[in-house]
């Protein structure tokens, strides 16, 4: 099948946009997948997991069936900078006569034993899809284990089909705002922060308390990146909430500003244009002339250190066409401008969970004729990738042998990655991934640019 | 009730004694049922892998077979939703089948099913009857049940293999080829297989296989279902073969296996053999092609073997008396002990983390030489294998990636073999059968040792 014969799916149609063919056009999203549609989307399970897995002295179990628990098991990029439990993966492995009998009894036993051998400081217990259907009463069990053993013990309302991965970082949220207030605020400084929505993706939160050690405010909490539990119980003592990943973290952002009045201003540290903005944006707040000061010079150290580099990848890759699909739209904008700053454009960008005015935004951002999809699925991907003709991938696991097996360089960005991609720093390693992969002589000898290159030795002969 | 004291203290510990904690399973050393299925559906030509329950289910499989092959794997899910789970899948799977059938245009759809549609009770054969008589078009479909709570992914991979050939093969003249149910090995694996059988002239039907679909070339344009696989007209006449060779112990005594199938209803001969790993389960398995193409053993795998023995023999002492901890799929266990045991390697645990009938049994019987003092573990997981290893001093651990934390504890190298093989390059390549993959198994596991030796030199020799 070439790609110029992959249809999209009737159901589909709205969900993918030509950016400037019609300026009112609205992108269809917030809806479910459709059936079949093999979308790069997971579960609300996914959703869930993957917020509070950083969250590394507190002990995760999922109830369900081994697959849930074993498909996440130190998959991630996620760091500790303390202890490391959150890199287990505990299931009560549920049965046939589990799921005849009730796995009530099994969960508590299972969160009695591990949490007398682990010493966490708090539980997370994950409903998966058949503790919902055989009508487990998860929320007892904790309840229950919670008295037992004094640390909480925390339901996580999040069965894969009960909606969208989009509600699952909702049931995240609402777990997490179980341990929010529990704590004492006294000694928070009134220059602090808690930064939501940062994972400490191979190391980025420490970079970013870096940055905010030397503006000298205060990160009480990072939700949930190195998360700590007596941490997240004490952050509605702080006096503003970045959100990074606005996607998983809105919820608890809007939470916060409702009952404890913290005010939540969104940012992103990718790029170093969006990188700034935050840094200045944060100091702004505060309305402290000296903490504005402290901002700039940051910004300009840190630029005047990485750009000289930064222009030779720029010189290099100058022209080279892009495609993004990443789970959160507001990622998507970062990487954009990230590209552009290395003279890339984006010829595709996608989400699996962005909203309507994501993709306003993204409309306003990207040039015309850049194809904006939602809920995307590896056809269209490989059908545009092609159309397009980019020469990079932005992604996940799952799109990179789309990206591979077309001849198309790759850059992972997604939870699972290795690489600090955040900051000053992590613009650096973001242009060397990317000049790596876009400029590895590798691709001569695949089959659609060694045609390419073939023809175009033959035009010149 | 917990002791207060336990309590207290700063948080979790470095490295927390989970051996008591058995009710729940920890660091699984297995998979879910439905991926096994999934693998399996990619082995046949032009055929669909789709999923009946939650889009996570599908996701998740993806994401972890891609993370091994590193190749595109799609699978399609009906995507239930929360009306779909109380009011049954139905709609769900009639629309995404059509979709499917329109985009992907497959020859073939394997229709798994996942917890949520088994414990719904979804009336799998009633629903693909509906889906034939609603959706022009609609290619063959096989399903088959897979719940995870009923197995690991080996139960799903071997239920997947039993469903082709129920559902699909039918009489057919006899033909002489011999079917060959190789389980769940790597793509080189598949390739040496299917070579060595075409070096003594056979025509083999290999079910399933995905060594080209996860292991092929880059492409000039995407190819919506990667070439390659086993043709379903092929699987159709397998009752039409002379014998049907089925590897792997786990299969011997089976009577619902696909082998056992295929003699019981077209009078295929079944024949068992112990996964063809190391020097005399490969003789076996080359003894069987022998005679069923009634031709002698080609010259060049004689001398295949030939240099296997010889280098066993100049590197005896280096692996001589080695303890090995091996890990993993209960039939590749089973053949690497046996070639383990036929080095001088010790086995000092053996563990299949599925739970496969008789595991022990299968495993003393296949190798009568393992030492009677050998522990072996069924169902365990890494908890399990953690805290028997920690009291055995293993020298290496033979198995998959999910085994590095436990090496890097330990401070001993990690064999890579089986799946998944996701921290390093090739894992999908390793070739574990016949006298070659026995080769490079050796070579691998004396140069790893030599490569120790060297590294914990404080002399550091370049001439060993």
């Amino acid at each position: 099948m070439s790609h110029q014969a992959i249809n999209i799916l009737d159901d589909r149609s709205g969900q993918v946009l030509r950016n400037g063919q019609d300026p009112t056009a609205k992108i269809a999203c917030d809806k479910p997948s459709a059936a079949g549609s093999v979308s790069q989307r997971a579960c609300v399970f996914c959703g869930a997991r993957v917020v509070l897995y950083p969250i590394a002295d507190a002990l995760h179990v999922v109830h369900g069936p081994i697959g849930c628990a074993a498909y996440t098991w130190d998959i991630r990029g996620a760091q500790s900078s303390g202890p490391q439990l959150h890199r287990n993966s505990f299931s009560t492995d549920l049965q046939e006569k589990d799921v005849i009998f009730g796995g009530e009894k099994k969960l508590t036993a299972a969160l009695r034993e591990l949490i007398a051998a682990c010493r966490p400081k708090a539980a997370f217990v994950y409903s998966t899809c058949i503790t919902g259907i055989i009508g487990d009463d998860v929320g007892a069990v904790c309840k229950t284990l919670a008295e037992e053993t004094g640390i909480p013990v925390i339901p996580v309302e999040s069965p894969g089909f009960s909606g969208t991965k989009k509600d699952g970082y909702r049931a995240a949220c609402d777990a997490l705002y179980q341990l929010v207030g529990t704590g004492s605020t006294e000694g928070i400084s009134k220059h602090s922060i808690n930064l939501l929505g940062e994972f400490n993706i191979a190391g980025e939160t420490y970079m970013m308390k870096d940055y905010f050690k030397r503006l000298g405010i205060e990160v009480v909490s990072c939700i949930t990146g190195d998360g700590r539990v007596d941490e997240l119980r004490r952050c509605h003592g702080a006096k503003l909430n970045l959100v990074q990943c606005s996607g998983s973290m809105l919820h608890l952002a809007k939470r916060l500003e409702t009952d404890y009045q913290i005010p939540f201003r969104r940012i992103s540290f990718f790029g170093i244009e969006d990188t700034a903005a935050a840094l200045y944006d944060a100091a702004g707040v505060f309305g402290d002339p000296e903490i504005e000061q402290r901002a700039r010079n940051l910004v300009s150290l840190e630029l005047a250190r990485i750009q000289p580099e930064l222009r030779r990848y720029r010189k290099i890759l100058k022209g080279k066409k892009a495609a993004i699909y990443v789970g959160g739209a507001f990622k998507a904008f970062s990487l954009v401008r990230a590209l552009r700053t290395l003279g890339m454009k984006t010829a595709l960008v996608g989400s699996q969970t962005g909203n309507p005015q994501d993709y306003q935004q993204l409309k306003e951002l990207c040039d015309p004729g850049t194809v904006i999809v939602d809920d995307s699925n590896p056809l269209e991907l490989a059908k545009f990738c092609l159309e397009q003709d980019v020469d990079l991938f932005i992604g996940g696991v799952k799109e990179r042998p789309i990206a591979y097996k077309l001849g198309i360089g790759f850059c992972d960005h997604n939870h699972e990655r290795k690489e600090a991609l955040a900051g000053f720093e992590g613009m650096v390693n973001f242009a060397k991934e990317v000049h790596a992969s876009v400029m590895s002589p590798v691709w001569k000898f695949v089959p659609r640019r060694a045609k390419r290159l073939s023809t175009k030795k033959k035009e010149a002969a | 009730m917990i002791d207060e004291a336990d309590l207290l203290g700063d948080g979790p510990p470095a490295s927390p004694d989970l051996s008591h904690c058995t009710a729940a399973t920890r660091n699984a050393c297995k998979l879910c049922t439905p991926l096994g299925a999934c693998l399996v559906f990619r082995g046949v030509r032009g055929a669909l892998p789709f999923l009946h329950g939650s889009q996570g289910c599908s996701t998740y499989i993806r994401r972890y077979l891609i993370s091994h092959f590193r190749e595109p794997m799609d699978i399609a899910a009906s995507n239930f939703s929360e009306d779909t789970a109380v009011f049954g899948g139905e709609k769900n799977l009639l629309a995404g089948m059509a979709n499917v059938t329109r985009q992907y245009q497959p020859e073939m759809i394997g229709l798994a099913t996942t917890c949520l549609s088994e414990t719904i009770g979804e009336d799998m054969p009633a629903l693909v009857q509906k889906c034939q008589q609603n959706i022009a078009d609609l290619p063959p479909v096989v399903h088959v049940s897979t719940a995870s709570y009923r197995g690991s992914h080996m139960d799903g991979f071997h239920d997947a293999v039993t469903a082709l050939v129920s559902q699909l093969v039918t009489d057919a003249l006899p033909h002489g080829a011999v079917n060959l149910l190789p389980g769940m090995v790597s793509t080189a694996d598949l390739r040496h297989l299917r070579e060595l059988a075409e070096r003594f002239g056979l025509n083999v039907t290999m079910l399933p296989d995905y060594s080209d679909t996860l292991d092929g070339s880059t492409w000039a344009d995407y190819e919506a279902l990667p070439s390659g696989g086993t043709p379903v007209a092929a699987i159709r006449t397998m009752s039409g073969a002379q014998a049907t060779l089925e590897l792997g112990d786990s299969l011997r005594g089976n009577t619902k296996s696909a082998a056992s199938l295929l003699e019981t209803r077209f009078g295929v001969e079944k024949i068992s053999l112990t996964l063809p790993v190391g020097i005399q389960a490969t003789d076996e398995f080359i003894a069987e092609l022998s005679r069923l193409s009634g031709r002698d053993i080609p010259a060049d795998i004689t001398a295949e073997r030939g240099r296997l023995i010889d280098s066993m023999v100049d590197a005896h002492k280096i692996v001589f008396g080695k303890r090995a901890v091996v890990f993993g799929e209960a039939d590749l266990v089973i053949g690497l002990t046996a070639f383990l045991c036929e080095i001088g390697v010790q086995p000092v645990l053996c563990v299949c983390g599925g739970k496969t009938n008789h595991f022990d049994v299968l495993l003393r019987s296949a190798v009568p030489e393992l030492p009677g003092d050998t522990l072996i573990r069924n169902g365990a997981d890494f908890a399990d294998i953690t805290h028997e290893a920690r009291q055995l001093t293993p020298d290496l651990l033979i198995g998959n990636s999910k085994g590095y934390g436990l090496a890097r504890e330990l401070d001993i190298p990690l064999i890579r073999t089986g799946f998944p093989i996701h921290d390093r390059i090739g894992g999908q390549r390793v070739l574990h059968l016949g006298y070659r993959g026995a080769q490079a198994l050796f070579d691998d596991l004396a140069n790893t040792l030599l490569a120790r030796k060297q590294q914990t030199s404080t002399i550091g020799y370049s001439y060993l």
